[in-house]
Formats: C-alpha cells, sequence, structure tokens
C-alpha cells in the first residue's frame, strides 16, 4: 500500500509568503499532489528553478528540494544547463506570465523549438504582481493596472497556443477553477520526455483583482468558469466570438525526439568518426 | 583526452589556445552565443568537447548562455562561456548572480573597440572598468589579462582553478590582437597541468554560503536540498532581506574571500624595476609592444623598467605605491581613454608622476615607437 499524502513531506516547513487567496497556494497544492500519484513521496531527484515573481516563490525555498532562484527571466536557461549536464534529473520551471512570457520569452521559446526534456508551470495571474501591478504582455485588453490607469490598450498573448506551436511535446492550459484538469495535465507533463508546458491562468486578487474590478476571490473564479471554453469547442467558434475568452484544454501531446536524445544520436556518431 | 592534447609545440591562435586550456584543466560544459573577436573559442570547443563526454551549447543569446553555465555549474560541471563587448554587457546581471550565489564560472571577454558595436573586427582594450565594476552593487571581481597565445592557454587553465578555489566568476580579459594572432605556443604533458576542484561538502553539511573561508558546494541531484538564490541569504541559502546585518555579513564575506587571498590572486610580470626612474605599467597586448619599446631603450643606453599586469583585478595597489616610491614617472599606456591609469594614479599617491599613453579606434595598437617617445627623454 502507497503511503498517505502528507504535504510536510515535500516542504522545508517555512511559511509560504503569498497573500491571502493567491491562487499559488491552488498551485503548490495541485503540482504536490500530481508528484504524489504518480509515487514519488518526497522531492529527492527533483531540481526546481525559478525566476524572479510570486509564482518563483512557489518551490524556492519552500519546497525540499534543490532549488534554483535565477535572475528575473532566466530560469529556462539555468533550468537548460542543469538538464544537459545531469540528464537523469527532473527539472521542473516555475514562473509567471511576466517572468517567462515577458522577459523571459525568448528562452521559452527556443526551450519549446529544441524539445528540451524539462516541465515548465507558468502561473498567468495577467499582471506584474509582485512589483504591485503593473501591466503585462498577459493582462486583458481594457483592464485598469498601475500603468494603465486609464485602460490596457495592447492585447494579450496567448501563451500555451504559442509554445505548443514553437515545437513542445505536451503543452496544456487551465484555470484556478479547473484544479483536477491542471493536476492531471501536471502529471502528464512530468511523464512526457521533452519539453512539457502547463499554464495556469491564476487569480490575483490584491494587484489584480482589485483594480480590475473583482470584490472577491470567488468572484474571479466565477469569471474564469465563465470565460473558459473548452480547446474542442473553441475550433468551432469565431475570432469575435473568441475575444476576450480563455481557451483551455491540452493543446499539443506528441513524442518528437528530445534536444537530449538527438545530443546523445549527434555525440554517438561524433566519437565513431573521431575515434 | 591525451589523443586530443599532445604535448609539444604548437602553432596556435589565441582563441584555440583558450578553448584547448579549458579542455586541459576539465571544462566539460560550454555555452555561448555567437560574437566576434571570440568566436573562434566556441568553435573549437564545439568540436572538442563531444570528444571528452563535455557538453556544448549555443544559446539564444549571451543571457541564456552565461545563465545555461550557471546551471551546469551547479549541476556540477566546470563551466565557461566566451563573448565580446555588447556580449559581456548583457551578462552583467548574470555574472552579479554568480558572484551572489559563489558559482564558479569563466567568462572569457574577447575586447572589441565599443562602446555599443562600436568595430567588431578590432582590438581594444576598453572593458578594463566594466570587467571590475559592471554588475550592480558591492562586489570583488576577478580579472586575467593574457598577452599571448601562450598564456591563453595558461590563463584559462588559472581562471577556472581560481574560479573553482574560490567559488566566483573569473573573468579571461583578452583583447582581439591576442585572441586572433597566431604564435608558438608550448604544450605541457596532461598531467603536468595544475587542476583545482571546488571543495565538496560532507554527509549532512548545510552551509553551502558566505562562510568566512570559501563554503563547500554541493551539486544539485546529490540530496543536499540546497537553496540557490540572487537574494539576500544566510549560510543555508534562505533569503533575509529584512535583516541588514545578513546582508552585511553576506557581502562582507563575498567581498573577502578575495581581498585576503590577494596575494594568492595576483600576479604580475616584472623586468629591470630596481632602480629605474622610468616604469611602464601595461597589460594584455599593449605589453607587447610596451616590452620591445624597453629593449630599444636599453639598447639606446635608458634603463625603462617594466610591470605587466597578469591580473588586471584585484589591483596589486601596495606593489605600484612601492614602484612609485622609487620611480620618478609611471607610463600607462593601454588602448582605451584611460581607465587603468586612473587606478596607478590612485595606487601611486602623487610620489611619482603618471603619464598616460593612449590610443583606440581601428584596434591600431601603440607602437613601440611611440611608446619610447613616452619614455626616453
Amino acid at each position: 500500500m502507497s503511503p498517505r499524502f502528507i504535504i510536510r513531506n515535500y516542504l522545508r516547513g517555512l511559511k509560504f509568503p503569498f497573500c491571502p487567496g493567491c491562487g499559488n497556494f491552488t498551485v503548490v497544492n495541485s503540482f504536490l499532489r500530481a508528484v504524489y500519484e504518480l509515487g514519488h513521496y518526497d522531492l529527492q531527484g527533483f531540481v526546481f528553478c525559478s525566476g524572479i515573481g510570486c509564482a518563483a516563490w512557489i518551490p524556492s525555498p519552500y519546497f525540499l528540494a534543490d532549488s534554483i532562484h535565477t535572475p528575473h527571466g532566466r530560469s529556462i536557461p539555468v533550468a537548460i544547463g542543469v538538464k544537459l549536464f545531469r540528464p537523469e534529473l527532473r527539472v521542473v520551471v516555475f514562473g509567471g506570465d511576466g517572468d517567462l512570457a515577458g522577459i523571459g520569452l525568448n528562452h521559452l521559446l527556443h526551450a519549446a523549438r529544441r524539445n528540451v526534456d524539462i516541465n515548465v508551470i507558468m502561473v498567468n495571474n495577467m499582471v506584474y504582481g509582485m512589483t504591485g501591478g503593473q501591466v503585462a504582455p498577459t493582462t486583458p485588453f481594457g483592464t485598469v493596472t498601475t500603468t494603465t490607469p486609464y485602460r490596457s490598450f495592447e492585447r494579450p498573448l496567448d501563451v500555451t497556443r504559442l509554445v505548443a506551436t514553437a515545437g513542445a511535446n505536451y503543452a496544456a492550459k487551465w484555470t484556478t477553477a479547473h484544479p483536477k484538469q491542471f493536476k492531471e495535465s501536471i502529471k502528464r507533463a512530468l511523464q512526457t520526455r521533452g519539453f512539457s508546458f502547463v499554464e495556469i491562468v491564476s487569480q490575483c486578487p490584491t494587484a489584480f483583482g482589485r483594480r480590475a474590478g473583482f470584490k472577491t476571490v470567488a468572484e474571479m473564479l466565477q469569471w474564469f468558469k465563465q470565460n473558459a471554453i473548452p480547446k474542442e469547442k473553441a475550433e468551432k467558434m469565431s475570432l469575435e466570438e473568441l475575444e476576450g475568452k480563455i481557451i483551455v484544454g491540452e493543446f499539443v501531446f506528441r513524442t518528437a525526439p528530445t534536444l537530449g536524445d538527438n545530443l546523445r544520436q549527434m555525440l554517438m556518431e561524433a566519437r565513431k568518426t573521431c575515434g | 583526452m591525451e589523443g586530443l592534447l599532445k604535448p609539444g609545440i604548437y602553432f596556435w591562435q589565441g582563441n584555440e589556445a583558450c578553448a584547448y586550456g579549458a579542455i586541459a584543466v576539465g571544462c566539460r560544459f560550454f555555452a555561448g552565443y555567437p560574437i566576434t573577436p571570440s568566436s573562434e573559442i566556441a568553435e573549437h570547443l564545439a568540436r572538442l568537447l563531444p570528444l571528452v563526454n563535455g557538453v556544448f551549447i549555443q544559446m539564444e543569446d549571451e543571457l541564456a548562455s552565461l545563465n545555461a553555465v550557471i546551471g551546469a555549474s551547479w549541476a556540477g560541471a566546470k563551466a565557461m562561456t566566451a563573448t565580446s563587448g555588447p556580449g559581456f554587457s548583457l551578462m552583467q546581471e548574470s555574472i552579479g548572480y554568480a558572484f551572489m550565489t559563489e558559482t564558479p564560472c569563466v567568462i572569457a571577454n574577447v575586447q572589441r573597440a565599443g562602446p555599443s558595436t562600436g568595430q567588431a573586427t578590432k582590438g581594444a582594450q576598453g572593458d578594463v572598468m566594466q570587467a571590475r565594476w559592471g554588475t550592480h552593487g558591492d562586489y570583488n571581481a576577478i580579472v586575467l589579462s593574457p598577452n599571448s597565445v601562450q598564456e591563453m592557454f595558461e590563463l584559462t587553465i588559472r581562471a577556472f582553478n581560481l574560479a573553482e578555489k574560490y567559488r566566483t566568476p573569473v573573468i579571461l580579459l583578452a583583447d582581439e590582437v591576442v585572441a586572433h594572432m597566431r604564435e608558438k605556443i608550448s604544450v605541457p604533458p596532461i598531467n603536468e597541468v595544475q587542476v583545482v576542484n571546488r571543495k565538496e561538502p560532507k554527509k549532512g553539511d548545510r552551509a553551502f554560503f558566505a562562510l568566512e573561508e570559501v563554503a563547500p558546494m554541493p551539486a544539485v541531484g546529490e540530496g543536499f536540498n540546497v537553496s540557490v538564490t540572487g537574494s539576500t541569504h544566510d549560510e543555508y541559502g534562505v533569503r533575509f532581506t529584512a535583516n541588514p546585518e545578513v546582508h552585511r555579513r553576506l557581502i562582507g564575506n563575498l567581498m573577502n574571500k578575495i581581498e585576503s587571498h590577494k596575494h594568492e590572486i595576483v600576479e604580475l610580470e616584472t623586468h629591470n624595476i630596481d632602480g629605474c626612474s622610468t616604469v611602464i605599467v601595461c597589460y594584455g597586448c599593449t605589453a607587447r609592444t610596451a616590452y620591445e619599446a624597453v629593449e630599444e631603450a636599453e639598447k639606446r643606453g635608458v634603463k625603462v623598467g617594466y610591470v605587466r599586469l597578469k591580473t588586471l583585478w584585484p589591483f596589486p595597489t601596495e606593489t605600484i605605491g612601492e614602484l612609485a616610491q622609487q620611480a620618478e614617472k609611471i607610463v600607462v599606456p593601454e588602448m582605451n581613454l584611460r581607465q587603468i591609469f586612473y587606478e596607478v594614479q590612485r595606487a601611486a599617491c602623487g610620489k611619482a608622476e603618471v603619464v598616460a599613453l593612449n590610443k583606440v579606434g581601428g584596434g591600431e595598437m601603440i607602437t613601440p615607437e611611440e611608446i619610447l617617445r613616452g619614455v626616453v627623454p
């Protein structure tokens, strides 16, 4: 019989720094449950890399594991360095939308293109939360933030769709109103060889919700539920109908060779030729 | 590896010598982005590393390159990148991160004329101060300055050894001239190459940062649950941003681990300095023409002292100070518009006249004649 899920086994016992009602708690719970359900009763063999922002605090230093808290936007290159030198380790990146899709987008796309065998979990709270609620590349059009005091005037990026196109072996997107599906996607991502990406649209009541007109966390979750359109259904809808919607589901699942596979193949050939 | 690096005399390019030096000292990871005039370091390592079970990867930019190096270093690799001015500028934030997290790594900066894109193929020595002060905050830098193809090999090895010993990023500050010229180099037997490895932790160790002596460094994946962060942290790697004492102790120890070993780090080459009233203080490619000027002056019956800085940082303030006591004039030739000059002037404390001799543009070196005019009355 497998041991019970005891969250303490995965944590250092330090107090998480998140605000009450923060979606990051859902992410912590879902991730650790997914890990447990895959049969890992601790985090040995995992290495966590995260950049700057609230989501980067999910693993570091709270998870009882190796963690590298990198400069802003650079968690993925650090993860690639670890993975290429120690392929047997399971390297997981946590980050927010600003960290991974703003300052670090270049690395995210190239990691997907390379199909490097790491898992990236992006918590998309649609805002720069830790710095006080500035507009992000993911902020819905027309939202009031601290740097768009009248309203935002740029279109948001659908990061998961982009990553799927760039060459990831797995990409899925959910919201914190879909914790079960999110957990299942994490399991799928962790079992995927190659680059996997799971986005979760998450509530930031402190820096996003209150300026965007949400009175409670429940209201935000309700908004996620009402705006989420399953990918299959979205495919039959027009672009106008999809304006402002959150398309959720699994965007890609394939088994293309990973960067590591291709690298090892090349090395074998090189050594044959060069003795 | 013996097959790759047989001892003997070779006719190598500086960048090639750097790549072989890296292989000789045990570098097994390179991540970089192409940039003139450093690209041959990447090209040679792309060929060599796969043959010694190492990893070479070309990244999407210099930010990714240095961060991949940092990741590989924490995975246990001796790792390096190579770049030039524009890329070196992009790496500055992560050089600070490597210093703050005590991550050993080597950054070869083959200098070209700047600022900005400048003259991509032309040599210069304009990054001396950036190499010391480029990242934000208080930190200490170790910067080595090769003046020959032989030293591109030897100082690459030394850069790795210092990085591993002091758990800090080390900058090999080469220049286009030294990196692109070809000349004779003597490669020693591989077992005679001095190799320093980082101090490993013992089972049960938990303090991996900011100790008074260099802390042991675990690799990830070995069960130490190491927490690495660029935020101010205690000896266990846990962030402490509210307590000024934690910050002072951290930065103090990081600064001091280099400062207190300055005597082991600093290397100078001197010639004729005793009793000379005129001394040249030089480094890198400029030292080549400066040495010729010293020889020429000697032929004309004028003894001129010669001090070559093999380490630019930490700066040998005391040695230059002593020199100023006995000399009347110190001449500082540089392919920039005065950088190490001010440091020499500061160290001289007004005891000797310090004269700047500068030239930038087009990769034109300061000629022996120009230096002679500065030193011979």
